[in-house]
This record gives C-alpha cells, sequence and structure tokens, in this order.
C-alpha cells in the first residue's frame, strides 16, 4: 500500500493490511462538503468555557489556550450545530452556507 | 503440578498461563466461575492483568476488541444468551482480526430458560469469522487456551475454546497445570504488526468501500486456511513439549472400521467407551471427534470417511428446517470426494443437557447397524411422542 497526503493506492488483497485500519485518509478526505449550515462564533461574546469544544462529535473544534476562544476546523466541521445549541452564551450563528 | 479442578477453573488457569493482560466480562451461569477465579488471581497479584467489570455481554466483547486493538492479550468468556448479545462485536473482532481468545460455556439457548448443556449458542456464531475448538475434557479445555492464543496471533482471527455446560464447567478433573517458565517458551508475549498508537495514529475499522471490503474477506478466509495447518503444527508442538498433541480431528480405532461415528465434545469421549463395549462384540466401528468446527477439516473428514460403510453423526444441536449442524457440514464436507458415498446417518439427542449416557450411544451406533439408511434426514434420539 502507498500513501501520499493525496491518496491511498491499493492494487488488492496482497498490498493490504489484514486489519482494515487506514494510514490516514482523513488527512485528503474533507468531510466538510457535507455541510449546509456553518456556526460562526462572535469572540466578542464568547466566554471561553470551551463546552462547544467539549461537544463536538467530529472534533472539529480546535482549542487553542485558556484566553483564545476555540477555532473550528472549516475543513472537517459538518455543520451539525451541537455547538451553537450548547453555548451558554448562545455566540455560536449557524448561517448558510454560499455554495 | 496436577490439579483436581472444575473445567471453569481450567480456563482460569489456561488465562493465567497465557498471561492475558485484559479480562473483562459479565457473569453468566455457568461461566460465572471462570472471571470469578481470574478476578481472584488479579486481586491477589497471581496474574498482572487489567480485570474489567462490564454492563453487558456485549460490553465485554467490546472492551475486549478495544485492549486487543491496543495491543493487549485480551481475554473474557461467555455463555448463550450472553454470547447472542455479545454477536455484533464477534463480528467486530474477527473482522479487525484481532487474536482475542474467549471460552464459551456451551448452554442451551431460551426460552425455555435453561442452564443446561447444548451447541445451539456457539453454532449460531458459526460464520463470524471465529476459530472454534470444541473440547472434551478439562486437560484440553486448559490447554486450548494456551494453544488459542498461539495460533491466534499467527493467523490473526480470534478463538472460541468451548466446553459443554456443567458435564465440563462444573466437574472436576484431574488436570495437569504446567510450569508458566515452560508456557512462555512455548507462547511468547504478543506483539502485534499493527496497533493502536497516540505517536502512529490511524483509524480501525473505518469505511471500507465496495472496492477493498471483498478483499478483506478473501484475506479472512486465507486466514481460516493457514490456520488449519498452524493449529496442526502448533498442535504437534504442544505435544512435544507438555506431552499432549492436539489436531484439527481425533481418531479412535478407525484403521479397519466399517462404521465410523461422528460426535464432538464431551459425547465424543463418552463414545469411545461405547466404542470399545461394540468392539468387544465384534462390530468393526471407530470414532471421529471434531475438535475443530472452524476452520472445518474438510480434507481429514473425507480422507478418514472414504470407503466406509456407514456414517453416524450424532448433534447435540439443531439447525431448525435443516438437520443437525455438524452432520450437515460433514455431509457437505463429503460430497465433492471421490468414490463411493456411504450411507449417512444424523441423530439429534442431548439438547438442553439432557444426558448422552454411554446407553444412549450405543442405541445410536446400533439403530444406525440395523439399516442399510436412514429413514429420514433428522432421526430423534430419545423425544418423547
Amino acid at each position: 500500500m502507498k500513501h501520499s497526503d493525496k491518496d491511498v493506492k491499493i492494487k488488492g488483497a496482497s498490498d493490504m493490511p489484514e486489519m482494515p485500519a487506514s494510514l490516514g485518509s482523513m488527512a485528503h478526505n474533507k468531510t466538510a462538503s457535507w455541510r449546509n449550515l456553518k456556526p460562526v462564533i462572535d469572540e466578542s461574546k464568547c466566554i471561553k468555557c470551551f463546552i462547544c469544544w467539549k461537544f463536538c462529535p467530529d472534533a472539529a473544534i480546535d482549542f487553542i489556550d485558556e484566553n483564545t476562544s476555540p477555532k473550528i476546523n472549516y475543513d472537517y466541521c459538518k455543520g451539525c450545530g451541537i455547538c451553537a445549541h450548547e453555548c451558554p452564551v448562545k455566540c455560536i450563528d449557524m448561517v448558510e452556507e454560499e455554495r | 503440578m496436577k490439579k483436581v479442578i472444575l473445567g471453569d477453573h481450567a480456563v482460569s488457569y489456561g488465562a493465567l498461563l497465557s498471561r492475558v493482560q485484559t479480562i473483562a466480562a459479565y457473569p453468566i451461569t455457568p461461566q460465572t466461575l471462570i472471571v470469578e477465579r481470574l478476578s481472584e488471581m488479579t486481586a491477589n497479584g497471581e496474574l498482572d492483568a487489567i480485570f474489567t467489570k462490564v454492563e453487558s455481554e456485549h460490553s465485554a466483547m467490546a472492551s475486549t476488541v478495544g485492549s486487543s486493538a491496543a495491543g493487549a492479550r485480551a481475554f473474557t468468556a461467555t455463555s448463550a444468551q450472553g454470547l447472542a448479545l455479545m454477536h455484533e462485536m464477534l463480528h467486530w473482532a474477527a473482522g479487525a482480526r484481532l487474536p482475542i481468545v474467549m471460552a464459551n460455556v456451551n448452554r442451551a439457548m431460551a426460552p425455555g430458560w435453561t442452564i443446561w448443556t447444548d451447541q445451539n449458542d456457539s453454532l449460531s456464531a458459526r460464520d463470524v469469522g471465529w476459530m472454534q475448538v470444541y473440547c472434551q475434557n478439562n486437560q484440553e479445555v486448559l490447554d486450548s487456551i494456551i494453544l488459542g492464543y498461539k495460533v491466534s496471533e499467527q493467523v490473526d482471527l480470534p478463538t472460541m475454546v468451548i466446553l459443554d455446560a456443567f458435564v465440563l464447567s462444573h466437574t472436576a478433573e484431574g488436570v495437569d497445570i504446567p510450569d508458566i517458565k515452560k508456557v512462555d517458551e512455548f507462547l511468547p508475549p504478543y506483539k502485534p504488526e499493527i496497533k493502536m498508537d497516540i505517536n502512529d495514529p490511524r483509524s480501525f475499522g473505518a469505511l471500507t468501500s465496495p472496492d477493498v471490503y471483498m478483499e478483506f474477506r478473501y484475506k479472512m478466509q486465507q486466514a481460516m486456511d493457514k490456520a488449519k495447518k498452524v493449529i496442526v503444527e502448533e498442535g504437534k508442538k504442544f505435544g512435544e513439549m507438555f506431552g499432549r498433541e492436539y489436531g484439527l480431528i481425533e481418531e479412535y480405532k478407525t484403521e479397519d472400521a466399517d462404521t465410523i461415528l461422528i460426535a464432538s465434545a464431551t459425547v465424543a469421549s463418552t463414545a469411545r467407551a461405547v466404542i470399545d463395549e461394540l468392539r468387544e462384540k465384534g462390530e468393526k466401528v471407530g470414532l471421529v471427534r471434531i475438535r475443530v468446527f472452524r476452520p472445518f477439516p474438510t480434507e481429514e473428514i473425507i480422507k478418514v470417511l472414504e470407503g466406509r460403510k456407514k456414517v453416524v453423526v450424532i448433534d447435540r444441536n439443531i439447525s431448525f428446517g435443516k438437520t443437525g449442524i455438524f452432520f450437515d457440514e460433514v455431509k457437505g464436507a463429503f460430497y465433492n470426494s471421490k468414490g463411493n458415498k456411504p450411507p449417512m446417518f444424523g441423530y439429534i439427542a442431548g439438547l438442553g443437557g439432557r444426558d448422552v449416557t454411554p446407553k444412549v450411544i450405543r442405541e445410536i451406533v446400533e439403530d444406525a447397524l440395523n439399516k442399510d439408511k436412514p429413514e429420514s434426514e433428522i432421526i430423534w434420539k430419545g423425544v418423547k411422542l
């Protein structure tokens, strides 16, 4: 099996590991294309409680440090809206994607 | 060291001697004694393992899958409804190619609620990709746990070591408990090529497209084929080291036999006494015990059955709407063989723990000896009409 940042090329069974374990295909498989609504944090209202970071089911919210608002990773956020729902000060807006 | 121990405790000792590192289990009769003893062993420091009490058998296997994927030698044990509840995770363990060893105490499925032995629980898990070893005595139970890890870790498939409820699980027999240093020589520590590692992150069992899924299944079948060789090789090596050899099948007085009786588990060990009795009366009968049911010993069965006059199979199980399961598999294995095909008699006996005594087995063999061919695909032995 050959692995690059772009793609995983497999010839056949002889070329595959025994276990269906991937070598980091998520590096190129950016799942954000599924998103219809995009969460946007209003940093002026954010109290840096990091509840959104804890609740994100895709680990698509990055923790920077305790004094900085978390950053949404738009390459992987699927727009489920759990962060906006859980935010205690309602500083996350779900904004329609422009395509 | 020889000890008189229960079949369940033979499993516990097998796990101890294999130096298992994780045990996740949920109690169910008649399996409970296995993990009870293992919890004592971990508590008193005899065994250096993490013992996790879980809330169900599904979680027991899920946890075992997790620890095995992280590189631990993982163990659990269950029975009947518990095995059924972990069914989804059985597929996971095999598909993820994890060398887990689990003991299953054969207990009939409810309803009607029951705790006594029959094989329908483990045979319902026939097609999940686990190897299945049916044991005939407590010594074989202990040895098969150690052998299970030795084989599983070479072919990357899990092993289910199976023992009859009560007839073995709660019956005390003399068992040789090998020296752990000698077992260490036979079974080195588990070192997987791929494991969960935070310094080398991967995703396990992630979405697998039609492009490659079939290839993974092909590889599982290849591993089963390889396992047939490895089981025999390791069984021989085990014999050289410990004086007890194991294979896929075991033959008893088959050499000149016209009639072959096929049985498994403790029914087979009882049947040996019946073969001796019938031999004394001049009947040319022999016994084949199927020890390993998956991978199925197709070639070995063909080789031993070719040229015989009659074949008799006893099943302590049933596939509803078909026949006894061992009977079905033996018949299927034999179909493509060369030469004459002897009539095959399939008897169902001992369901739900009804005793299969020497008398029952003798009557079954005599019934077959007195007939040219079976009157039906299933012959019920001892059912009250």
